[in-house]
C-alpha cells in the first residue's frame, strides 16, 4: 500500500463525486420514473458505497483474502435478501388448489 | 525481547509488534481481516432491517410513500452532506497517521467527532419534530389519512434503522475519543496505525449504511409530493 497511501488526492476526489452523487439521488427523486426510482437510487447508492469501500476503507490496497471475506458478506447479505423476497414477491402468484 | 523470528539480527522489534507476529506488516494485516470479519457482522445486522424494510415497502407502497412525505428532506440533505464530510476527515486523519503527522491526526480525529455531533444534533432535532407531530409509533401515534397502521410500520422502520445508526454513530465518537490522547503522545506513525485505520473502517461503514438510508426513507415518492 505504501506510496499510493500517502496521497491525499483520492479521498478528495472521491469526497466530491459522493457530493455530486448525493445531488444526482435528490434530482432523480423528483422525476417520476415509475418503478425505476428505486433501480436508479438503488444504483446510486451501491456506487457511492462502493467509492467509500475502495478508497476511503483502503480496500483496493487490501489483500485478497480481505477482498474475499468483504464479497463473502455482501454474497450472504445477497442471499437473504433475494431468497426472502423471492417468496414474498411471488406469493398470490400461481393458485393454490383447494385454497 | 527481539529475537530472530521477530526482527533482523540486530534491530530491535517495534514496542507495538505482538509476539505472535512476525512482523508488522503480518499483524497489520491479520487486523484488516479482523475489523472486516466485524463489519461483515455488522452488514449481517443492518441487513436485517434492510429487509423488513423491502418486504413492507413492496407490499405498503402507497402508504411508505405518505409517511415519507412528513420526513424532513432538507435535515436529510444536510446529514448526507456532514456525514460524507466525517468521512473525509476520518479519511485524512488516518493519511495523517501514515505520514506520521501527530498534530494532524488530532486536528481531523476532533473534526469528524465535531461533524459526528453536528449530525447527531441535527438527528435529535428531527426526532423532536416527530414526537411533537404523534409520528412516533405506539399509543401516541396518530395519523388522519388512510393506512394508518401501515404508515406507522414505516415509522417504526424509520426510528429502528436511525436509532441503530445513531447508536452507531455515539459508539464511533466514544472510539474517536479514545484515540485522540494516543494520538497527541505520538503513538500512531507510518509503523503502526492501527488502532486510527481500524477506526476509520467503522465511521466509513456507518456513512455507507447512511447513504442508503437516506434514499430509501427520505426520497421515495418525492416526485409525488
Amino acid at each position: 500500500m505504501s506510496e499510493q497511501a500517502h496521497s491525499r488526492r483520492p479521498y478528495v476526489l472521491v469526497f466530491a463525486a459522493l457530493m455530486v452523487l448525493t445531488a444526482l439521488t435528490y434530482w432523480v427523486a423528483t422525476l417520476d420514473l415509475g418503478p425505476l426510482n428505486d433501480v436508479v437510487a438503488l444504483g446510486i447508492a451501491v456506487t457511492k458505497a462502493v467509492l467509500v469501500i475502495l478508497v476511503f476503507m483502503h480496500v483496493r490496497h487490501s489483500t485478497r483474502m480481505t477482498k474475499l471475506t468483504i464479497a463473502a458478506g455482501f454474497v450472504w447479505l445477497g442471499i437473504m435478501l433475494a431468497l426472502t423476497l423471492a417468496d414474498y414477491l411471488t406469493r398470490g402468484l400461481i393458485g393454490v388448489p383447494g385454497k | 525481547m527481539p529475537d530472530a523470528a521477530h526482527a533482523p539480527a540486530g534491530a530491535p522489534a517495534h514496542p507495538a509488534l505482538a509476539h505472535h507476529f512476525d512482523s508488522l506488516e503480518q499483524q497489520r494485516e491479520a487486523s484488516t481481516l479482523g475489523m472486516w470479519l466485524f463489519l461483515v457482522t455488522e452488514i449481517m445486522f443492518f441487513g436485517g432491517f434492510f429487509l423488513a424494510y423491502l418486504v413492507y415497502r413492496t407490499r405498503y407502497q402507497e402508504a411508505f410513500f405518505a409517511a415519507s412525505h412528513h420526513l424532513d428532506i432538507t435535515a436529510g440533505a444536510i446529514n448526507t452532506v456532514v456525514l460524507i464530510g466525517s468521512s473525509l476527515t476520518m479519511a485524512l486523519a488516518v493519511w495523517a497517521s501514515q505520514v506520521s503527522r501527530r498534530k494532524l491526526i488530532v486536528v481531523f480525529l476532533l473534526a469528524t467527532m465535531v461533524l459526528g455531533g453536528v449530525f447527531l444534533g441535527i438527528k435529535a432535532y428531527e426526532y423532536g419534530h416527530k414526537f411533537e407531530d404523534h409520528l412516533v409509533p405506539g399509543r401516541d401515534f396518530r395519523w388522519e389519512g388512510p393506512h394508518a397502521r401501515q404508515v406507522e410500520i414505516f415509522y417504526s422502520l424509520y426510528f429502528g434503522m436511525t436509532g441503530l445508526h445513531a447508536v452507531h454513530m455515539i459508539v464511533g465518537i466514544g472510539v474517536l475519543a479514545a484515540l485522540l490522547r494516543p494520538s497527541w503522545k505520538g503513538r500512531y506513525t507510518a509503523e503502526y496505525n492501527t488502532p486510527v485505520e481500524n477506526v476509520g473502517l467503522y465511521w466509513h461503514f456507518v456513512d455507507i449504511v447512511w447513504i442508503f438510508l437516506f434514499p430509501l426513507l427520505y426520497l421515495i415518492g418525492l416526485h409525488a409530493r
